[in-house]
C-alpha cells in the first residue's frame, strides 16, 4: 500500500515547487496553488500511510510542514472548525483544506484521497474476516485487538479533553452526557441536543466583560 | 431482502451523531446495525471497529465492511456516500460561512459548549464498547495497559493494537495443539 502511494507525489511536489511570488512581506500568502490531481495524491499519501490514527498530525505534516500549501494558524483555525462540526476530523479537514486550495473540485479530491486507501483495506478485510472470523485463533487475536482499542480510544479521548476543555464545567456537560448516553439509556440524538443547547447556552454570549481572557 | 434503502438511511443518520469523532456514533451504530437491523452481532462489530483502528486513514473505515456484508459492493460504496455525504455538505457549507461567522457572538458559545459534550458522546461510545470487549481481568489488563503506555509514550498506536493481539493470542487461545 505504501509503496504505490508515492507514485502520486511527483505531481504534488511540482506543484508545491512553484516559486513564490517575489513579493516582499507576503509570507502570508499560500506559496502556490496546487492542481486538483496534486490535492488527490497528497491526501492519498496520507490515506495510505496514516497507520494508528492521530490522521491530524499526519495531515499537520504534510500540508503545513511539507507542502506549505495552508500556514500553522489556518490549519489550527479549520481545525476547530472540523472538531465543531460533525464529522471525523480527518474528512472535515480534507473538505476544508481541499475547499481553499481548489473549491469543490479540490474538496472532492482530497476527501476522496484520504478514505479511498482506508475504504478498500476494510473491504477486504472485511471480507477476510467474514470468511475466517471465527476460527478459534482468529477470535483469540481479536479479543486483545478490541481490548487494546479500548484503552487506545479512552487514551485519544483524554488527550483530546486535555487540550479542549477550559473550563471545571466542563465536566458537567461531560458527566450529563455520558450518563445520559450509558446509565439512563437515551439515544445518542437526544443527549446531544439537550446537554449541547444547556451548555451552549452556559456559555453564552455575555454583555458584561467578566470572562476576558476567553482562553 | 434489498438493504441498500436501509444503508443509506442508517449511516446518513449516524453521519450527524458523529460531533467530535466517530466513537461518538458508536451506541448508535450498534443499536443499528446490531439489534435492529442484524447486518452483524456486537462481538463482530466490536471486532471490526478495532481493527479498523490499525486501518490508515478516517478510523471509520469499518462502516465498508458492515456495507459489503449487507449488500455487496454497492452496499459499501452506498455506506461511504451516506456516511461522508451529509458531513462533507455541511462542513463545506460552514467552512465557507465562517469567516463571516466570526463577529457573530454565538460562534464562540457554539464551540465552548459543544466541546465538552463531544468528549462526553467519546467516553459514552468508548464505554459501550468496553462493555463488550472488556469481559474479564486479562482484557481489562490489555486496555488498561495500552491506555497508560499511551499516555506516557510517544509510540505509534497500531503497534499496541497489534501488540494485543499477540498477547490475545497466547492468552485466549484455545488448549491444544495450533
Amino acid at each position: 500500500m505504501s509503496e504505490a502511494a508515492p507514485a502520486f507525489d511527483p505531481n504534488a511536489m511540482a506543484a508545491s515547487h512553484v516559486p513564490p511570488a517575489a513579493v516582499p512581506g507576503a509570507v502570508e500568502a499560500p506559496t502556490a496553488k496546487p492542481t486538483v490531481a496534486g490535492i488527490f495524491g497528497a491526501f492519498l499519501l496520507i490515506g495510505a500511510t496514516s497507520f494508528g490514527g492521530g490522521v491530524v498530525a499526519y495531515l499537520r505534516s504534510s500540508l503545513v510542514t511539507k507542502h506549505k500549501w495552508v500556514d500553522d494558524k489556518t490549519f489550527v483555525e479549520l481545525l476547530a472548525i472540523s472538531q465543531t462540526l460533525p464529522g471525523l476530523n480527518a474528512t472535515n479537514m480534507a473538505i476544508l483544506v481541499g475547499d481553499r486550495l481548489r473549491g469543490l473540485p479540490g474538496a472532492i479530491a482530497a476527501v476522496i484521497g484520504i478514505c479511498l486507501p482506508g475504504a478498500l483495506l476494510m473491504y477486504l478485510v472485511g471480507m477476510v474476516y467474514h470468511e475466517h472470523g471465527d476460527r478459534p485463533l482468529v477470535t483469540a487475536a481479536l479479543k486483545g485487538v478490541a481490548a487494546a482499542a479500548v484503552g487506545l480510544i479512552l487514551a485519544t479521548t483524554v488527550q483530546l479533553s486535555k487540550k479542549s476543555l477550559a473550563h471545571v464545567y466542563d465536566l458537567v456537560f461531560i458527566a450529563l452526557t455520558v450518563i445520559g448516553v450509558n446509565r439512563l439509556h437515551q439515544r445518542v440524538p437526544r443527549v446531544l441536543v439537550v446537554v449541547g443547547i444547556l451548555a451552549i447556552l452556559w456559555y453564552r454570549p455575555r454583555k458584561k466583560v467578566e470572562e476576558g481572557s476567553s482562553q | 431482502m434489498n438493504q441498500i434503502p436501509a444503508l443509506i438511511r442508517v449511516f446518513a443518520y449516524l453521519s450527524i451523531l458523529t460531533v467530535g469523532g466517530g466513537m461518538a456514533a458508536f451506541p448508535e451504530l450498534k443499536v443499528l446495525t446490531v439489534d435492529v437491523h442484524h447486518w452483524l452481532d456486537f462481538k463482530q462489530l466490536i471486532h471490526l471497529y478495532s481493527v479498523g483502528q490499525m486501518m490508515p486513514g478516517p478510523n471509520m473505515m469499518m462502516i465498508v465492511s458492515i456495507g459489503e456484508w449487507a449488500a455487496g459492493l454497492a452496499g459499501a460504496v452506498v455506506v461511504l456516500l451516506a456516511f461522508f455525504g451529509p458531513t462533507a455538505v455541511l462542513a463545506l457549507t460552514i467552512g465557507r460561512l465562517w469567516v463571516r461567522l466570526e463577529k457573530w457572538p454565538w460562534r464562540a458559545s457554539i464551540q465552548k459548549g459543544l466541546a465538552p459534550v463531544s468528549i462526553g458522546l467519546l467516553l459514552a461510545g468508548c464505554f459501550t464498547m468496553a462493555r463488550g470487549a472488556i469481559t474479564g481481568w486479562n482484557t481489562a489488563v490489555i486496555g488498561m495497559s495500552v491506555f497508560l503506555i499511551l499516555l506516557r509514550f510517544k509510540i505509534n498506536p497500531a503497534l499496541l493494537i497489534l501488540g494485543g493481539a499477540l498477547v490475545g493470542l497466547f492468552t485466549f487461545k484455545p488448549i491444544g495443539p495450533l
